[in-house]
């Protein structure tokens, strides 16, 4: 639906005889801006109104009177803090361990001779490719078999090491140069000290990288929680938002302003620091995924 | 490992694991070799333990609890479960739900994919083409959607499409037009996840894209314009056939994301109506865990795998014959 209109206008483009001017150009990209950033005006606008504006038919763009009722709300319905602190502590364990993990293996794939080197970065590059599905029943027998259910543990652990972040850090540690680290050695260094010494503050910008991906990742993650916690108290944020979404008994009305609150707390701590470290981003994609 | 005794002078020939010559310094080459054996293996470990735990093990017993009666009691003693042969997978093909959420996933593929790629290109031609100013504003625009989490961006949809006081259908009375109720009703409810996978999906080609016009070199297109090339002629004559490895790649990774579709019908419609957006993956969901017939649903897991397999191995064939 909001794609159509960025395709209309966009199609002059092609049937143009001369390149498009400028302003042109600047034109059509601000609507197609516009039209990506829809549903976020109307979910930051509506966490703000009140119920008669929420319901009002034709729907209000601007809040007629702004009010901070559906946050209040919804922190009184809804374990916000709890929610959010479980999806802290999670996300900064998954991220801390691919850290470690991912950078752990790219360097031996970078940079370390050893026999069947090659059918690991096979193992790494067929993981890659696995969809969730086909691990995704097991996985819940056996965290259940673990009793890992409703655990920390149980949500990080199968995110702990994914091979997106091998790939990228083998990527990144293929350019240091192989004389440093022979020095090094040369030097009576350990392969532990070369990694950590030498290594590793050589891939800041790819840590960096990673570190946005998979904490981005980890907070946004969404199937996993949703089968590996019972236990309201330790539902993540997506988990918690949708299960009151979905839930038939919520007042109807009220709740829906609960809800773009809800969005809107959930969303933008993440369009903040992706607005900030954004230059990382485009940076891992293209280095991830093209190389 | 932080001990290790000082291992003198490899060479830098030694590239290829295990393929070294030996040549002058074999012997200490072997023994710095035997170094990194070690480590290398050492370095590998946690990865290796978590991947075989996590995802080897469970892709083989998916593989094994399709052929079984697995079931909701056998969660606590999996290894109850009885051999049942080909059972699931033949009672997959009778099922007339299974089929519709095969058709419905092959929907969203079929229009969603060209969708995403070709607005996906297009706004990163226009985004390279003359876009200075502003340029981070822009892309971060555009790239917003695919950071954000999918239930948030559901919950936000669902107010969109309100069939009474959202977003369309507000624009509609005062354009004059009634907005169907968009997810309620069976014609419309797939084309608006797909609109929303677009609008989510898009950011991510886009970005890809660029990269690979950046990858073009400026007198190729500065020789095609000095040819007297209009703005269409350069798109399908330069841009598109040296972009081929990027669009390979997006549509590959397009069409396995769009493939395994389960988060947009989940949050958005639970299936509906009248399983009109149920997808494969969605319909594994509720067999593996809302009825837990986990043998069955293992079994469309793996349907799903190989439907998926095919179609990458087809595509990369197609394309890659293109180019010759």
């Amino acid at each position: 639906m909001s794609a159509a209109p960025a395709a209309q206008a966009a199609a002059p483009a092609r049937r143009r005889q001369r390149r498009m001017s400028k302003p042109a150009l600047y034109v059509v990209a601000s609507l197609g801006l516009l039209v990506m950033a829809t549903p976020f005006l109307w979910m930051a606008l509506s966490a703000f109104k009140t119920k008669k504006d929420l319901t009002a038919s034709p729907p209000v763009w601007l809040p007629s009177e702004w009010t901070l009722q559906n946050f209040r709300d919804l922190l009184d319905q809804l374990d916000m803090p709890q929610y959010f602190l479980n999806s802290v502590i999670v996300a900064v364990l998954v991220t801390v361990c691919n850290l470690l993990f991912c950078s752990m293996l790219g360097y031996a794939l970078a940079k370390l001779n050893f026999t069947g080197r090659s059918k690991v970065f096979g193992i790494v590059l067929a993981a890659l490719m696995v969809p969730a599905n086909l691990m995704v029943l097991p996985l819940f027998v056996l965290i259940n078999q673990l009793n890992l259910l409703d655990t920390y543990a149980g949500l990080v652990l199968p995110f702990a090491a994914a091979a997106f972040g091998v790939f990228l850090m083998r990527q990144f540690m293929q350019a240091i140069p192989d004389e440093l680290l022979e020095a090094a050695r040369m030097d009576g260094a350990g392969e532990w000290y070369i990694f950590w010494r030498i290594v590793i503050p050589l891939v800041k910008p790819a840590l960096a990288t990673l570190t946005i991906f998979t904490f981005l990742g980890s907070w946004n993650n969404f199937i996993w929680p949703l089968i590996a916690t019972n236990d309201p108290e330790k539902y993540t944020l997506p988990v918690a938002l949708a299960t009151f979404a979905n839930d038939p008994n919520r007042t109807v009305g009220g709740a829906n302003g609960m809800l773009m609150a809800g969005s809107l707390l959930v969303v933008l701590p993440v369009l903040v620091v992706f607005a900030v470290l954004q230059r990382h981003f485009t940076q891992g994609i293209a280095t991830a995924g093209l190389k | 490992m932080s001990t290790t005794t000082p291992t003198p002078a490899r060479s830098g020939a030694v590239k290829a694991p295990g393929g070294a010559p030996d040549g002058p310094g074999g012997r200490r080459r072997k023994r710095s070799m035997g170094k990194q054996n070690l480590a290398g293996w050492l370095f590998s470990t946690p990865f290796l333990v978590l991947f075989g735990v996590f995802m080897l093990f469970p892709i083989v017993a998916t593989l094994l609890m399709s052929f079984t009666d697995f079931g909701q009691r056998h969660v606590r003693r999996p290894l109850e479960a009885e051999f049942v042969g080909f059972d699931n997978y033949v009672k997959l093909f009778g099922d007339e739900q299974f089929l519709k959420a095969l058709f419905n996933t092959a929907y969203f593929v079929v229009v969603g994919v060209p969708l995403t790629i070709g607005l996906g290109l297009l706004v990163a031609i226009l985004l390279n083409n003359g876009i200075d100013r502003a340029r981070t504003f822009f892309r971060v625009g555009f790239y917003a959607p695919v950071v954000t989490t999918i239930v948030a961006v559901a919950i936000v949809w669902r107010f969109v499409l309100d069939p009474s006081d959202g977003l369309i259908a507000g624009l509609g009375a005062e354009l004059g037009f009634t907005a169907p109720d968009f997810l309620g009703s069976e014609t419309w409810a797939m084309p608006s996840l797909i609109a929303m996978a677009v609008w989510r999906n898009l950011g991510t080609v886009m970005v890809l894209m660029i990269a690979g016009l950046q990858a073009i070199p400026a007198e190729v297109r500065e020789a095609a314009r000095l040819d007297g090339a209009n703005a269409w002629q350069e798109l399908r004559r330069i841009t598109v056939p040296l972009l081929r490895p990027t669009l390979l790649y997006t549509t590959v990774i397009t069409t396995i994301g769009y493939l395994n579709v389960f988060e947009e019908p989940f949050v958005m419609t639970q299936g509906g109506p009248s399983d009109a957006t149920l997808t494969v993956s969605l319909d594994m969901y509720k067999q593996g865990f809302s009825f837990f017939n986990m043998g069955y649903a293992s079994a469309m897991a793996y349907v799903l795998f190989v439907v998926i397999m095919a179609i990458t191995v087809l595509q990369l064939r197609l394309m890659k014959d293109n180019t010759k």
